[in-house]
Order: C-alpha cells, then sequence, then structure tokens
C-alpha cells in the first residue's frame, strides 16, 4: 500500500484512465468531458491524454448520450457516460430504466449492456432544488441495474474498476461535496479491483452500528469520533453497492451492538435505508435489538437554495451524534 | 429449426433474387396471419402489433444490408426480424412463451432480438431504439467495423425527442446509420396529418443537415435502391439519412383497436396496392418466375410458417425457476 492522498475527482478519474489503458472498447462521453475537463474536473487531463475519440464530448442530450452509450455495448465497446449532474438522468430514464437494465433478461440473454453511468449526486453547493437530489432508490428500485455510492476516493477508484469490468449497467452516483475532500485512507496504486456487493465496515465499535451511505459516511464517521471522547463506540458500515445489497456484515454488527441507526442523504420516505432496516427485521438479527432503530434521512422536501436551509434539509454531523448519543443512552 | 438462407442484393438482379425477395415477404405475410389466427385461438396472450400490408419495407430494406449490418426493430417488428433472417420457430415460440423462444419467453412479441443477424431487438418502447442505433453506428465507426446500422420505426417514433437527439448527434459524427420511417399513416389512432405540419416526413432530415428521402414502400424495389443508395453513403463516410417508406398497415395497431379512426375505403383503397401483390405482378411481367412458380413460393413460405407453429406448439413452456438467475450477466472471474 502507497500512502498516496487523492480526492474522489482524482482517484475516478486515474480509475478512467486504467481502465482505458487496460481495454481499447473503453470510453468516456458525455457533456463537457473533453477539453473543459468535465462540469466538476472528474476527467481533467483525460481528453489530451487519451484523444477526442475516447474521451468525447457530446451535445446536450441526456437521452441520446445514454442511448448512445447503450448502442455500443451491446456492439462490443465498453462505454463510461458522465451525465453531468444526477438530476438530469431523468431526462435520460428511458434508455436507463426500459432499455439498458431490461435488454439482457427481456431479450433472452444472448446481448448484454457493459456500461457505467457516472454522475454527480447530492446537495451542499447551493444549486438548489434541480441540482442536489439523492436520486439511488429510483435506480435501486429497477431490476438490472446496480448501484454504486462510494463514500471515499480509494473505494471509488477499486469499485469504479469492477463497475467497468462488470457485464452489466452499473450506476455509479458520485457525490459533490467528496469529490475535493481528501479521504481518510491512501489510494492504493496499480489496478487493484474492489468488489460491487460487499459491505466496508468502516470502524469498529460496541454500542451501536451505523448503517450511512455517501457522504453520510463521513458525516457519521466525525460523529462517532466526537462519541468515542465520551466513550461510546461506534460500529460504522458503508454499503458502498445499495444494489446489490451485502447485508451480513450489517447482521454481524448488529447481533454485537444491538442498536441502529441508519443514515442517508435522501428523503426518508421510500428511501433506501428502509431497505435496510426492513431486511434487518426479517432477519434472526431482529432478535439482538435492544433499541428502537432510528432512521436520519433528508427531509421530504426538494432541496432548497439558501445555505442555512439547504443545510437544514439534510442530517448533518451534529443530528448523527445527537441520534447515536440518544440510542445508546436511552436503551440499555 | 429452418436453416439461415440469406440472398441479398437487389431484387430484380436475377430470377433467384427476385424468388428470394418474394419468399421472404410471403413469409413476413404468413407468418402475421399465423400469428393473428394463434391469438384468434386463444392460443397465444398479451398482445400484438401486426405488419400485414408493410411487407416491402423490411425485405427491401434488410435485402441491402449485409448479415454483420445491424437493425434496430419496433413494436411492429416481426417483419423486421424475418427479413433479417430470423429463425422462424424460435418467433413463433417466443410468441407461445416457450423456452426455446428467443427470449425464454421474457419478451414476447415486442422483444425479439437475435444476435447471429445482428438484430439488436424489437423496442416496446415508441423511439427506443433509434438512439440504441446510433450507439451502434458509434461502435461501428470506433472499431473500424465497416458496418451499418439500420434503425427502423414508424411515422410516431418521428415525434419523440429520441429521434431528435440520435438523429443529430449521427450526424455531428457521421456515422453509418440510416432512419428507416415506416410511415404507415398513424401513430395507433392519430393521422400524420394531426401528427405532422409537414407534407413529407423526410423533411425533417434538413434540420439535421443530412438527406432526407419520401420513396414508395409498398414497393420493395424502391425500397433496397433508396437503401442501397444510403448504405453506400453511410459507408463512405458521409453519415445518416432519413428514408421515409410510405406505407400502411392493415390491421389495427393492437389487439383492442376498432378502427374508429379510418374507413373500410381507406383500408380496401391501400389493400389494392399490396406490396406483395405488386411485386408478383413485377415478376410476372418481367419473365421472372412463372404463376406457377411463384404459387410454389407462397406455399413453400406457409409451410415454413406451419413447420415453425407445429414445433413451436409442442416446445416446452418457459420455465419460472430461472427467472431471478437470469437479470444480470455473470460476471466472469
Amino acid at each position: 500500500m502507497s500512502d498516496r492522498m487523492l480526492t474522489m475527482a482524482e482517484a475516478v478519474r486515474e480509475a478512467m484512465a486504467i481502465a482505458m489503458e487496460e481495454r481499447p472498447e473503453v470510453f468516456l462521453l458525455g457533456e463537457d468531458v473533453g477539453i473543459y475537463g468535465g462540469a466538476f474536473g472528474v476527467s481533467g487531463d483525460l481528453y489530451h491524454r487519451f484523444g477526442s475519440d475516447r474521451v468525447l464530448d457530446t451535445p446536450i442530450s441526456e437521452l441520446g448520450i445514454v442511448g448512445a452509450a447503450v448502442g455500443a455495448a451491446l456492439s462490443g465497446m465498453r462505454p463510461i457516460v458522465e451525465i453531468q449532474f444526477s438530476d438530469f438522468t431523468a431526462q435520460a430514464m428511458d434508455q436507463i430504466a426500459n432499455q439498458a437494465a431490461k435488454i439482457h433478461f427481456m431479450l433472452g440473454g444472448a446481448l448484454h449492456v457493459p456500461m457505467v453511468l457516472r454522475t454527480p449526486s447530492g446537495s451542499g453547493t447551493g444549486a438548489a432544488a434541480q441540482h442536489s437530489q439523492s436520486l439511488e432508490t429510483w435506480f435501486a428500485n429497477v431490476p438490472g441495474l446496480k448501484v454504486v455510492m462510494p463514500s471515499n476516493p480509494d473505494d471509488a477508484k477499486g469499485l469504479l474498476l469492477s463497475a467497468i469490468d462488470d457485464p452489466n449497467p452499473v450506476i455509479f452516483l458520485e457525490h459533490k461535496l467528496l469529490y475535493k475532500l481528501p479521504g481518510r485512507d491512501a489510494v492504493a496504486e496499480g489496478s487493484s479491483r474492489i468488489p460491487l456487493g460487499v459491505s466496508k465496515v468502516v470502524r469498529t465499535g460496541k454500542d451501536l452500528t451505523i448503517v450511512a451511505t455517501g457522504v453520510m459516511v463521513n458525516k457519521s464517521f466525525e460523529a462517532a469520533a466526537r462519541l468515542e471522547a465520551e466513550g461510546i463506540t461506534v460500529e460504522l458500515i458503508d454499503p458502498r453497492t445499495i444494489s446489490p445489497l451485502d447485508m451480513n456484515p450489517i447482521y454481524e454488527s448488529v447481533d454485537k451492538t444491538g442498536r441502529l441507526l441508519v443514515v442517508q442523504e435522501a428523503p426518508a420516505h421510500a428511501g433506501f435505508i428502509n431497505e435496510v432496516v426492513t431486511q434487518l427485521v426479517g432477519s434472526p438479527s431482529f432478535g439482538s435489538l435492544i433499541a428502537p432503530v432510528k432512521r436520519l434521512a433528508g427531509l421530504n422536501i426538494p432541496i432548497p437554495y439558501a445555505p442555512q436551509l439547504e443545510r437544514s434539509a439534510v442530517p448533518q454531523i451534529d443530528d448523527i451524534e445527537i441520534a447515536a448519543r440518544d440510542l445508546v443512552k436511552s436503551w440499555k | 429449426m429452418t436453416t439461415l438462407e440469406l440472398l441479398t442484393g437487389h431484387p430484380l438482379s436475377s430470377p433467384e433474387h427476385a424468388k428470394y425477395a418474394y419468399l421472404y415477404m410471403n413469409r413476413i405475410r404468413k407468418f402475421e396471419e399465423a400469428v393473428e389466427d394463434l391469438f384468434g385461438r386463444g392460443m397465444m396472450h398479451g398482445t400484438m402489433h401486426l405488419s400485414i400490408g408493410q411487407e416491402a419495407s423490411p425485405t427491401g430494406v434488410c435485402l441491402a444490408l449485409n448479415i454483420d449490418d445491424q437493425i434496430t426493430s419496433t413494436h411492429r417488428g416481426h417483419g423486421h426480424c424475418i427479413a433479417k433472417g430470423a429463425d422462424l420457430t424460435r418467433m413463433i415460440a417466443e410468441l407461445l412463451g416457450k423456452e426455446i423462444g428467443y427470449c425464454g419467453g421474457r419478451g414476447g412479441s415486442m422483444h425479439i432480438a437475435d444476435v447471429e443477424t445482428g438484430n439488436l431487438g424489437a423496442n416496446g418502447v415508441v423511439g427506443g431504439g433509434i438512439p440504441i442505433a446510433v450507439g451502434a453506428a458509434l461502435a461501428s465507426k470506433m472499431m473500424a467495423k465497416g458496418t451499418v446500422v439500420v434503425s427502423f420505426f414508424g411515422d410516431g417514433a418521428l415525434n419523440e425527442g429520441a429521434f431528435h437527439e440520435a438523429a443529430n448527434m449521427a450526424a455531428i459524427w457521421k456515422l453509418p446509420v440510416i432512419f428507416v420511417c415506416e410511415n404507415n399513416k398513424y401513430g395507433m389512432s392519430s393521422s400524420t396529418a394531426k401528427a405532422f405540419a409537414l407534407e413529407k416526413l423526410s423533411d425533417r432530415a434538413l434540420g439535421y443537415g443530412f438527406p432526407g428521402i419520401t420513396i414508395d414502400g409498398n414497393d420493395v424495389v424502391a425500397v433496397y435502391e433508396a437503401t442501397e443508395a444510403a448504405v453506400r453513403r453511410a459507408k463512405e463516410g458521409g453519415g445518416p439519412t432519413l428514408i421515409e417508406a410510405q406505407t400502411y398497415r392493415w390491421k389495427g395497431h393492437s389487439r383492442s383497436d376498432k378502427n374508429l379512426y379510418r374507413t373500410k375505403e381507406e383500408i380496401d383503397e391501400w389493400k389494392a396496392v399490396d406490396p406483395i401483390l405488386r411485386f408478383k405482378n413485377v415478376l410476372l411481367e418481367r419473365n421472372f418466375a412463372t404463376a406457377e412458380e411463384l404459387a410454389e413460393i407462397e406455399k413453400r413460405a406457409t409451410d415454413q410458417v406451419i413447420e415453425a407453429v407445429n414445433v413451436a406448439v409442442k416446445a416446452t413452456p418457459a420455465d419460472p425457476a430461472g427467472l431471478i438467475d437470469a437479470v444480470f450477466k455473470k460476471v466472469s472471474a
């Protein structure tokens, strides 16, 4: 292991570069991914390194872009699509949900769609309701899509390499606030993969299990560090891929701690964390609970603009800290 | 299973080519009639979209394609599949929900794909296949395959945003794709007169900077010649072409259609320009075949469809046991 500290944007770019060097059929397409370097700077210098054929600037045509990726994937290429904001996947949803997700199953298995759709997700940038959503549940509820939500640079690199290898369509949701944050861990050199469908125990603890996704992993980590000073130890689990979902480390953790807090940025109603809770309730680990399960999620409102309004719409470190402490103190 | 017998090229280049084209038009007609019959007898469920009356378009287009050229098709796609060379038994079996069907019973009429003949699949979404065809053409160009891609769609799809985005991308990248708009006058019940302010739908191409041509879609020779020119242009790097093939569906949109939006007279007018009958008369006039030979070809088409139905009816029904494992392609180690 090296001690290289990269931002998530750099790690994602490195994964794309490695994949493009490894396989001639890998290419990136999207709006402003070329000389501009991507709206969030993720593609960066790839245009200069790999040329305009393999880092392909497209018109502003999300449906056409994803459709072109589906057709190319069916015909021997391995496209990586960048959709500039995850909100704009709404424009492309026919190709994502009706075409890419279903082709392998519906057409009898002879065809498949090895495509990755990367897209910046989440709030915190003051861009308001049409540029700030967390839409993972849209995709996770469509059979045939895999859904990845990396929370740090090292995971982002290894998971993206696996996503590009995968013969199925993968939705890769990158939280914007993570792009420029340095990770806690160094990013591995080389081209090692992190398999999809394996949850990660981010830190171990004995009093409480927190399951969090995306940027909420980082916020939960900060909250856990504060609680440690009070003698409360948190076991933090990052599913990393919400579809497929690896519940086993969550069961094992709840068996140990007896308490569960689930945290996501997306609104609570019909959200991903409810799937975690439901699967837990239906498992033998339900019997290990000594406290009610606590959910922390975004409010059921569109993300508002003003900074104080925007902050109030999604869980913050303080909220996680308070909820976690309350669970431990109130339920012995 | 019937073996693949492909003889592409101009349908009037030799008596063999002519008879081949005639056989394929008849295979499509007989197939569709068999499907209608099986539905009528309650042996098929779901719905069906028949293309009886439109046989010249898929036949003429696919005569201008090689086996490795690709197509995308539509909900009214049986003709495209057959013209590209699909196996009739596996098609009927799919409609009957059998394991040997093209989709193992998971797709049905609107989702038949056939990798061996370059058929990327019919599509249940109007316009759904158009961006996919453009992507396949992008792959063809990036991989220097030298192939073309044909996207079949109807007049209705021309009003989908998908067409707009895909046509523009094909134009700016000069992709080897041919947009074949089978204008059969109605998007379900909406006539083109209601849905367009254009006389010639092919004029849409002007807005994207590539040629558009309107042709008699019930003339298999005209369809072949227009497609052949578009294929040549595409392979020379000239980019896409929009072909509007004017035709007509004799049957309703689907099973539920009561034909409330058109007259019997209009349907009869179009039956008088039956593409199969017209081609038959051309072949007789030119002495490419005798009436007896053509009758024999018609019987051969019927026999092939009957054989396909007989095999498919007896085939094993699709098994739900494998469904969960069929969602994703297995990740190879």
